[in-house]
């Protein structure tokens, strides 16, 4: 029994935690200093985490055990995604638990709770945006899973650890599979976290709100719970896009001493991901919501591409 | 496979890429722009596989591309857009989703009918003959489902486009005579559409060809 990949586990876990904020909190500083306006700084998001958790929850009075009880799942959910992840090395304890598509699954689960309580205050706003979210959960997985099939018949596994270990040992060949699995992933990622061009979430408008407007009517630590998970799903939506194009830099198996420079690089990467977002979110408008179907549409052609590519050309 | 190999299959996927830009593009304009990177990606395929292949007829039909489909034609077409003023148009079309789903059907289609010929053929090229052929299909279906005589007359051009790179990745290119001539036939029918896009102009006021069922005699 070997100990040391449980403290990788513990310690990437940790680093979910703490780096999340501080990359949304680096995504708005970017966003700050590129519109010529003063940021609050890379910690603000985990002060404001911090002062969620110290005030009062306010419950609706018909909230049910759902409303209560899907902060915690959720929150659970991201982290235990977050344990699966190779971000900084492949030897992880809890990555033979699950693959790619039960990874996915995982954040259905989260999804789908999430859709529940919106519903389950009963106000308009909160399922408006449970319908909203779901019809962008059903057009945006068929697209995910077929990126995601993309680069595992490019690495032969559906396992994240093994497609960073294939993908960092094989040879560099230009593969347009991967090229359009890319482009495919970018835009899921996009629509999955809510971000411009698809969702707001800087937003005040409840009309045009849809993460935003299922979780209205949460309070006090329930809300930072949330507000942590989702600050988590960008940061893993990255870090999967990372282990499965970019996964140069990752640990291998059986060395320690590939961790300090794994930090770097992920740190590296990370701050080009965050350049990259920000240059997306300010070039483009958010788009009407009948838009959204097409987007994902062109999201899930780039995926099928990528796949049919791989058998046509490579 | 080589890096030449490479390149080329890269570039073969950003011609598919265009193919079905052009087919979803609703602005005009963006279909000018995304016609010119059609033909500027087969310029460079063509100019790769002729150093590939040390067909050195290939360049010339590369810098002919390139002059033609990339400045000269994105140009006239531009030019024509502008006098008749069609360009705030932003034009109807079939539900995108559905049409991207055929598209789809299509290019597997094509690998299908393609395979055989892939498992006879020694060129390095051999692989992008199905892009091709999508490319030829897509911009067939881009005639179908548009309306708009300008766009079609697009889906034509990017059809021809499709018909050159088959011919490159099948056989390194037809003889440079051929390829003069097809050129200039191409040169020639823009010319041509310019003035039946003024004559359907004048006779519809529109340039949907939907108005040219009031041709038609009633009965």
């Amino acid at each position: 029994m070997r100990i040391y990949p449980f403290i990788i586990e513990i310690f990437q876990i940790a680093i979910v935690l703490i780096l999340a904020p501080i990359f949304i909190g680096w995504i708005r500083m970017l966003k700050c200093w590129f519109q010529g306006r003063t940021s609050a700084g890379l910690f603000q998001p985990l002060r404001d985490i911090m002062k969620l958790f110290y005030k009062d929850v306010v419950l609706a009075e018909n909230a049910s055990w759902i409303f209560r009880f899907t902060p915690y799942l959720v929150f659970a959910v991201t982290v235990l995604a977050g344990g699966i992840i190779p971000i900084l090395s492949v030897d992880l304890p809890l990555s033979a638990t699950a693959d790619v598509i039960a990874l996915i699954a995982l954040f259905a689960i989260a999804r789908f709770f999430i859709a529940l309580a919106g519903m389950d205050i009963g106000t308009a706003f909160g399922g408006m945006g449970s319908s909203r979210e779901m019809m962008i959960a059903s057009l945006a997985e068929p697209a995910m899973l077929m990126a995601i099939f993309t680069v595992s018949l490019v690495s032969k596994s559906t396992s994240l650890s093994q497609i960073v270990q294939t993908i960092t040992h094989a040879e560099f060949i230009l593969r347009p599979s991967m090229a359009f699995a890319i482009l495919a992933f970018i835009l899921i990622t996009i629509a999955e976290t809510g971000r411009i061009p698809v969702d707001n979430p800087a937003t005040h408008l409840e009309l045009t709100m849809i993460h935003e407007a299922m979780i209205l009517e949460y309070s006090g630590r329930h809300l930072a719970l949330i507000e942590w998970a989702g600050m988590m799903k960008l940061f893993l939506f990255t870090s999967i896009g990372i282990a499965s194009f970019f996964p140069w830099g990752i640990a291998a198996v059986d060395n320690l001493f590939q961790l300090p420079a794994a930090i770097i690089f992920m740190a590296v990467k990370f701050c080009i991901v965050g350049i990259v977002l920000v240059l997306i979110e300010l070039g483009l408008a958010k788009m009407r919501i009948f838009r959204v179907p097409e987007f994902l549409g062109s999201a899930f052609l780039f995926a099928s591409l990528g796949m049919i590519s791989y058998f046509i050309l490579e | 496979m080589n890096l030449a190999a490479q390149i080329n299959s890269i570039l073969a996927a950003l011609i598919l890429l265009t193919a079905f830009g052009l087919l979803v593009q609703r602005r005009i304009y963006g279909l000018l722009h995304l016609f010119a990177w059609q033909g500027l990606f087969l310029s460079i395929s063509t100019a790769v596989v002729g150093y590939t292949a040390g067909a050195h007829h290939l360049y010339i039909s590369s810098v002919l591309t390139l002059l033609l489909k990339v400045l000269l034609l994105p140009y006239i077409l531009y030019v024509l857009i502008h006098r008749l003023q069609i360009h705030k148009d932003v034009e109807t079309m079939l539900n995108v989703p559905t049409t991207m789903l055929i598209g789809i059907a299509l290019v597997i289609f094509s690998y299908h009918l393609t395979s055989p010929i892939r498992e006879l053929s020694t060129l390095v090229t051999r692989s992008t003959l199905a892009v091709a052929l999508a490319t030829v299909m897509l911009g067939l279906l881009m005639m179908i489902t548009r309306r708009n005589a300008v766009t079609q007359i697009i889906g034509f051009l990017a059809m021809e486009n499709g018909l050159f790179f088959a011919a490159t990745s099948a056989t390194y290119g037809m003889p440079l005579v051929v390829e003069l001539g097809v050129a200039l036939d191409i040169l020639i029918a823009a010319f041509i559409f310019g003035i039946f896009f003024f004559h359907i102009r004048t006779t519809f006021d529109s340039l949907d060809v939907e108005q040219m069922n009031r041709l038609k005699e009633e009965d």
